[in-house]
């Protein structure tokens, strides 16, 4: 049987806007996949060290605070450190075209914004984690 | 309006469309169908075909009433926009106090005529900016204030005594409100004469917008302390501002959102009650936030429905007895989350169809939405399209002529009756359930809240809620570029050294003094801590200063998240 694709779902920095991550949270739980959320307010050092941990295939990490720019690259840098290459990374929220290009840039595979509908994100990760083979 | 109406009145108009249904309407229908089997209001609501004076027969004539008598449906003043529009008050708040100031001197200058302020997320959370957690969000998302310095550089050469200040802020509400005290004292300003907010509404954070630091019970307290010290020395100032905004825009239905609030009101009463304070003293003071959605006439509704249901609840169930305890005065902002990225100017068309139901459910002040903010903050340019707006509908449009030109609509009375029976039987299930403090910490309110924010997402994708360019008329040519606001990477070193030189100028005994006895008070529940916070805040303590003091009294919380 296959396994359930293991995401962990991440709120890093001060930012309280919940609603996305948690559409998004139920979302793939309801499309069969293993989904944790951390919970508010996590440091990118967190969100890191559980993604290992929980062994997830998927880390989504979902920002309506404007530090995507400063949280990524701690997150890109933390995973270099420990020497992880194939955890998929996949940012979510309000944020401006030309963060996005950045984001993508530094090796962030999907920027999912406002108003993505539900079973888009479920392709989505699910067609990422084929691209990336079996570990 | 119906007391005069017999019952063989009613039964003769719904015999009457009854025929009609069975006749024109049953013989249209044949021909064309209509477009959907049933309609609802987008808080669920269904609604008839059409409306007639029958509906109006379970609605006492003296609950619709006149404006500025109890309950207040049609407003809470007698001569509401004939006297004086509605506070316009773009919220603003980026960089440092000196870079927000200039926006406040801008929009003042383009007409607008209140201030509201939004802080960065570290002034929100209780963080100094040097601190680690305050790393890159510095000035982002709003101001960043640190000390009384910053708050003076932020009000520098505004009159308070001429134009209202909001403060948009939470947990650490109560030590804005200590240095927007210090600092009208010492520009000499009389503090009975001064007017403004401070939003200081804390359970909806832990409902929804989840901005929290301490345990609820001492979270409450603080509460409970900004409105009583208000209540003695500040007459003119809403030491709250109770809202439901958030909780709309963390995804309620509307119906949720207004009943939601309400029974955020009562946990405040009652706690302010237990001080022996009496409610006549600070009620008149207590002000709400609403948000506007798109569903125009529900929102209309919904204004008015709170404003009945408000007048019932503190007559009633708080006994009081000034009329103005029982007015429910609200600011209302536009639906942030309604505005798309994809053809970006039709924002302003929601923008402003939003806005006219707030002026016509009978707002005291409004914000409307830049049609950039489903990118970034927003621009001059898009605050000052949004403040046009609110200027048409005030001076274009004559809607402004008639108190509450939507009373004794059929409809409109029919639903705003409505929504109050549907708040009350909420309020009451609460009640039931072992109240809302209980309740916040089962989640209670957060899964209801999460329930229909999925179910919006899911309508959404299925088409079934139309959004224009999103999911309807989607264009393939692309969008003009738009500018967004930039954030000057310089914000954070300008604000760090000023609050550096802050601290770096305390006086080491007076602050450990004035700590401990901070200390002291929070840890007893019958103490009030503005006093000591203020002089705090005039000696050159910092935010984090106090803030950190308290945790080490109170703790800190974290929610167990529900999806």
């Amino acid at each position: 049987m296959r396994q359930p694709i293991r995401v962990l779902l991440a709120k890093v920095g001060l930012d309280g806007h919940d609603r996305g991550v948690k559409v998004v949270a139920r979302t793939l739980r309801d499309a069969g996949m293993d989904v944790i959320y951390s919970g508010l307010h996590r440091t990118p050092e967190e969100v890191v060290s559980a993604a290992i941990q929980e062994d997830v295939d998927v880390l989504g990490v979902s920002l309506l605070s404007g530090v995507q720019l400063t949280v990524f690259p701690k997150i890109f840098k933390l995973l270099a450190d420990k020497g992880i290459n194939d955890l998929i990374i996949v940012a979510g929220g309000v944020m401006p075209d030309e963060d996005v290009v950045e984001l993508k840039k530094m090796g962030v595979s999907e920027v999912l914004l406002q108003d993505t509908p539900p079973d888009a994100i479920v392709k989505t990760l699910t067609r990422l984690v084929a691209e990336r083979g079996p570990r | 309006m119906n007391k005069t109406m017999d019952q063989a009145s009613v039964d003769r108009i719904r015999a009457e469309e009854l025929d009609w249904e069975n006749n024109e309407v049953a013989q249209f229908v044949k021909k064309q169908a209509e477009r959907k089997p049933a309609f609802f209001t987008l808080g669920d609501i269904p609604v008839k075909r059409t409306y007639t004076a029958a509906d109006l027969s379970d609605t006492p004539a003296e609950d619709v009433g006149l404006p500025g008598r109890y309950p207040f449906t049609r407003g809470p003043y007698p001569t509401m926009y004939r006297s004086r529009h509605w506070t316009m008050r773009q919220i603003a708040g980026f960089g440092t106090g000196e870079d927000t100031n200039k926006r406040f001197k801008y929009l003042i200058e383009q007409g607008q005529t209140g201030i509201s302020t939004d802080f960065d997320m570290p002034t929100l959370m209780g963080y100094d900016s040097d601190h680690a957690m305050s790393e890159g969000e510095v000035g982002r998302e709003g101001v960043a204030i640190d000390t009384l310095a910053d708050m003076e550089a932020l009000l520098d050469g505004i009159d308070l005594e001429k134009i209202s200040v909001s403060l948009t802020i939470n947990p650490t509400a109560w030590i804005l409100l200590a240095m927007y005290i210090v600092l009208a004292e010492k520009r000499g300003y009389d503090l009975n004469k001064l007017s403004g907010t401070v939003q200081a509404d804390i359970l909806k954070e832990y409902m929804a917008q989840k901005e929290f630091i301490y345990p609820v019970e001492p979270s409450v307290r603080l509460v409970r302390d900004c409105i009583t010290h208000c209540a003695k020395t500040m007459k003119r100032y809403n030491p709250i501002n109770i809202s439901g905004y958030h909780i709309s825009e963390a995804g309620s239905s509307p119906l949720h959102e207004a009943a939601f609030t309400l029974a955020n009101l009562i946990v405040y009463v009652k706690e302010v009650l237990k001080t022996g304070m009496d409610v006549d003293t600070f009620a008149p003071r207590l002000a709400f936030f609403f948000v506007c959605q798109a569903d125009f006439f529900e929102e209309v509704a919904k204004f008015r429905a709170l404003r009945r249901c408000y007048a019932k609840i503190m007559k009633e169930r708080f006994g009081a007895k000034n009329p103005e305890s029982m007015r429910l005065r609200f600011h209302c902002q536009t639906a942030a989350a309604t505005l798309t990225k994809p053809q970006f100017m039709v924002n302003v068309v929601r923008t402003s169809m939003q806005a006219l139901a707030a002026v016509l459910g009978g707002c005291q002040s409004l914000h409307t939405n830049g049609y950039d903010e489903a990118f970034a903050i927003p621009t001059e340019d898009a605050m000052r399209m949004a403040l046009r707006t609110q200027q048409v509908i005030a001076e274009e449009t004559n809607v402004t002529q008639v108190i509450d030109p939507l009373g004794g609509s059929y409809f409109v009375e029919s639903l705003t009756t409505e929504y109050e029976k549907r708040i009350f039987e909420i309020l009451d299930d609460i009640d039931a359930r072992g109240g809302t403090l209980k309740l916040i910490e089962e989640g209670w309110f957060q899964r209801q809240i999460a329930d229909f924010a999925y179910e919006t997402a899911l309508r959404k994708q299925s088409g079934e809620k139309p959004v224009i360019g999103v999911n309807r008329f989607v264009d393939g040519t692309p969008d003009p570029k738009i500018h967004t606001h930039p954030y000057d990477k310089s914000t954070a070193d300008r604000q760090i050294a000023r609050t550096r030189r802050v601290r770096a100028a305390q006086d080491p005994a007076l602050m450990s003094r004035l700590l401990d006895r901070l200390k002291a008070v929070a840890a007893d529940k019958n103490e009030n801590i503005m006093p000591v916070t203020i002089e705090l805040v005039r000696a050159g303590a910092t935010m984090g200063d106090i803030v950190e003091a308290l945790k080490t009294i109170w703790g800190t919380y974290r929610e167990t998240p529900v999806f």
